[in-house]
C-alpha cells in the first residue's frame, strides 16, 4: 500500500469520495428526472400520434432536447457554470457540479422518458380514451404506470451515464472519485491509486445496476 | 338510439387521401345486438370508433339519444363516452394493473370513490364469472378470461351501449361461444344494445337481431339477420354468407339452388317428396343447419339435373310450394357467387 493511499485512508477522503459520488448521482438524478420526466411527457403526448397532438410544441422541445444531447458533457459542463453560479451562488463544489450534472442528464432523461412511454400499447391508451379518460387521466393512470418498469430500466442506465458525468466534473472542482482519481493518482504519477478509483466505480455500478433491474423486473407484472 | 347519418370519413395519408367511410346511414335501437360484418379494411373499425367520436367523421352525424356528438364540447364529450363501452380483439387490458383494478379504472375516473368502485367491481367480476380471479394480473389469464375482464370494465360504468370490435377474433370456437353467451345475456339481463363488429358470419347467426353488411367504405344492405341470411342481397353479402361454395365450385354439371328453411320444417321430407313427385335425381352439394339467435335455420345446396326439362320441374314444384330458394349462378366452373331470389 502506498503512502498517499494510506493518508488518503487515513485522512478519510477516500470514503469522502465513495459518498459524494453516491450522493452526486443520485441527487442529480433526482433533480433531473423532475425535469426531464415531464419533459419526455410532454413530448410523447404533443406527438403526432400522440393523445394531444400540438405539433409546434413538439418540435421546439423536440429540437432544444437534440441540441443539449449533442453537446459533450466536458463542454457542456464548462459552458453551464455561470448558470451554476445564477442558482447555487458558486460555481465551484459539488453543489455546483449538482446544478451541471442536472442541466447535462436533463435532456437525457427526456430521451429515455420519451422511449419507454412510446412503448406503451396505443390499443390501452385507446381504451382509456373509449372509457371517457381526459389527457390527465391517461398520463397519470395509464401511460406513466404501464411504462414504469421500462422507466425503471431507464432510471438504472441514467444513474449510471451521471456517475460517468459526475466524475469528469471531478476535473473542474466537483468531488468524489473522479477528483481523486485525476488528483492524488493522474496527477501524481500513481496508478494505484487510479486502480483502486476505477475498481471502486465498477463496483458501484454494478450495484445500481444489480439492484435496479431487480426492482424493474419485480415490478413488471406482464411477467408475474 | 344511435343514429349515423351520412357518416364520411377520410384519412389523410402521405399518398393523397382514402375514403374509409362513404355516406353510411344507420340507425341502431335500443335494446338490440346490431352486427356489423365485412371484410378486413372494409371501414367496420373506423365506422364504430365514429359511434363514440375516438374518430371523427370528415362529413356527417353521430346523434346518440338526441344529442349530437359534434356539438359537445370536450368535457360533454367525454362524460357521454362513460355511457358507451368499448370492447377490442386485443382486449387492451392495463398490464400493470389486477383484474380487479382494471375493472375500477373506468371508475376511478369518473370520481367514484374507491371503496365504491371495488365493491362495483366485484359485482362484475361474478357476473362474468371471475370472482376467484380478482388478484390475477391480465398476463395471468387465458385469451377468454381477458375479454370477460374487459366486458367487465367496459361495463362497470353502467353503459347502455356497447361497442365490440372484433371482441372473439382472437379466441377458439368455444371460448368465443361462451363470449357471446355473455353479451347476449348482458343484453337481455341489463338491456344495453350492442353494436358487434365481425367478419365472421358465425357471430352475427349467434348473437345479433340486425345486420349491416360492409364492403368498400360503404353499408351494401341492413336487415333482420335472418332474411339477410336467407336472400342476400349485395355481392358482398353473398359471398360471406356462401363461404362454403368455394369448395363446390369445381362441380361441373346442372344449376345449383339454394334453399332456405327455418326451424318449422325439416329437410327429409322436402327432399325426398321433391325427388318422389318430380321423378328426378338430385345432387346434396352442401347442407348445413344454423342457429340464428336462437332459432334453427337449414341451409341446402342442390345440384339440378343437367337437361332443362328436369330442372324445371324441380323449379316449378318449389315454386309451387311457396318455397324460397335462389339460383346460384353457372351451374359449372364459370360461378360468381351471384343469385337471383325467387320467392
Ligand atoms: N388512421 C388511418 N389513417 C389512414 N388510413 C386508415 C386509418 N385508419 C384506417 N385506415 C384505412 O381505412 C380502411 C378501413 O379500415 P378499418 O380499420 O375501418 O377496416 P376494418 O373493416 O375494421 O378491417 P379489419 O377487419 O381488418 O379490422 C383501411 O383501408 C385502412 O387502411
Ligand atoms: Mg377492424
Amino acid at each position: 500500500m502506498s503512502e498517499i493511499l494510506r493518508k488518503l485512508l487515513d485522512n478519510g477522503i477516500l470514503q469522502l469520495g465513495i459518498w459524494e459520488t453516491v450522493y452526486m448521482t443520485f441527487i442529480s438524478a433526482f433533480f433531473s428526472y423532475l425535469v426531464g420526466l415531464p419533459l419526455g411527457v410532454l413530448i410523447c403526448v404533443t406527438a403526432k400520434d400522440g393523445i394531444r397532438p400540438i405539433p409546434w410544441l413538439n418540435r421546439i422541445l423536440d429540437v432544444l432536447v437534440n441540441i443539449f444531447r449533442s453537446i459533450p458533457f466536458i463542454i457542456l459542463m464548462v459552458a453551464v457554470l455561470p448558470a451554476a453560479k445564477l442558482i447555487v451562488g458558486t460555481s465551484l463544489g459539488n453543489r455546483a457540479m449538482i446544478v451541471t450534472l442536472v442541466l447535462a442528464a436533463i435532456p437525457y432523461v427526456a430521451r429515455m422518458a420519451e422511449s419507454s412511454i412510446k412503448e406503451v400499447d396505443k390499443g390501452v391508451i385507446e381504451a382509456a380514451q373509449s372509457m371517457g379518460a381526459n389527457e390527465f387521466s391517461i398520463i397519470t393512470k395509464v401511460l406513466i404506470p404501464e411504462a414504469k418498469p421500462a422507466l425503471l430500466v431507464g432510471a438504472v442506465i441514467s444513474l449510471v451515464t451521471i456517475l460517468g458525468y459526475s466524475a469528469m466534473a471531478g476535473t473542474i472542482g466537483g468531488g468524489g472519485l473522479g477528483m481523486i482519481a485525476i488528483t492524488y493518482g493522474y496527477q501524481r504519477f500513481n496508478n494505484e491509486i487510479v486502480w483502486i478509483c476505477v475498481a471502486l466505480t465498477i463496483i458501484i455500478v454494478q450495484l445500481i445496476q444489480e439492484i435496479g433491474m431487480h426492482i424493474a423486473r419485480r415490478t413488471d407484472k406482464r411477467t408475474a | 338510439m344511435i343514429e349515423l347519418k351520412n357518416i364520411c370519413k377520410e384519412f389523410k395519408t402521405q399518398k393523397g387521401s382514402f375514403t374509409a367511410l362513404r355516406d353510411v346511414s344507420l340507425d341502431i335501437n335500443d335494446g338490440e345486438i346490431f352486427g356489423i360484418i365485412g371484410l378486413s379494411g372494409a371501414g367496420k373499425s373506423t365506422l364504430v370508433r365514429c359511434i363514440n367520436y375516438l374518430e371523427k367523421p370528415t362529413s356527417g352525424q353521430v346523434i346518440i339519444d338526441g344529442r349530437e356528438l359534434g356539438a359537445l364540447n370536450k368535457k360533454e364529450l367525454l362524460k357521454l363516452r362513460q355511457n358507451i363501452g368499448m370492447i377490442f380483439q386485443g382486449f387492451n387490458l392495463l398490464e400493470q394493473r389486477t383484474v380487479l383494478k382494471n375493472i375500477c379504472f373506468p371508475l376511478e375516473i369518473s370520481g367514484r370513490s374507491k371503496a365504491d368502485a371495488q365493491k362495483r367491481a366485484r359485482e362484475l367480476l361474478e357476473l362474468v364469472g371471475l370472482s376467484d380471479k380478482e388478484n390475477a394480473y391480465p398476463s395471468q389469464l387465458s385469451g377468454g378470461q381477458k375479454q370477460r375482464v374487459a366486458i367487465a370494465r367496459a361495463m362497470a360504468p353502467e353503459p347502455k351501449y356497447l361497442l365490440c370490435d372484433e371482441a372473439t377474433s382472437a379466441l377458439d370456437p368455444d371460448t368465443t361461444r361462451s363470449i357471446l353467451e355473455l353479451m347476449r345475456e348482458i343484453n337481455r339481463k341489463l338491456g344495453v344494445t350492442i353494436v358487434v363488429i365481425t367478419h365472421e358470419m358465425k357471430v352475427i347467426d349467434t348473437i345479433c337481431d340486425r345486420v349491416a353488411v360492409m364492403d368498400n367504405s360503404i353499408v351494401t344492405e341492413v336487415g333482420e339477420v335472418a332474411s339477410v341470411f336467407a336472400e342476400p342481397k349485395s355481392e358482398i353479402a353473398k359471398k360471406l354468407i356462401l363461404p362454403e361454395l368455394k369448395t363446390v365450385e369445381n362441380i361441373t354439371g346442372g344449376e345449383r339452388i339454394r334453399l332456405i328453411y327455418n326451424g318449422e320444417s325439416s329437410f327429409t321430407p322436402l327432399l325426398s317428396n321433391i325427388i318422389l313427385s318430380c321423378g328426378v335425381p338430385l345432387n346434396i352439394l352442401h347442407a348445413e343447419t344454423k342457429d340464428i339467435y336462437g332459432k334453427a335455420y337449414g341451409e341446402i345446396i342442390l345440384q339440378l339435373p343437367e337437361d332443362s326439362r328436369s330442372a324445371a320441374r324441380v323449379k316449378n314444384y318449389l315454386n309451387a310450394n311457396n318455397i324460397t330458394y335462389s339460383v346460384l349462378e353457372g351451374g359449372g366452373k364459370n360461378v360468381g357467387n351471384t343469385s337471383q331470389a325467387v320467392g
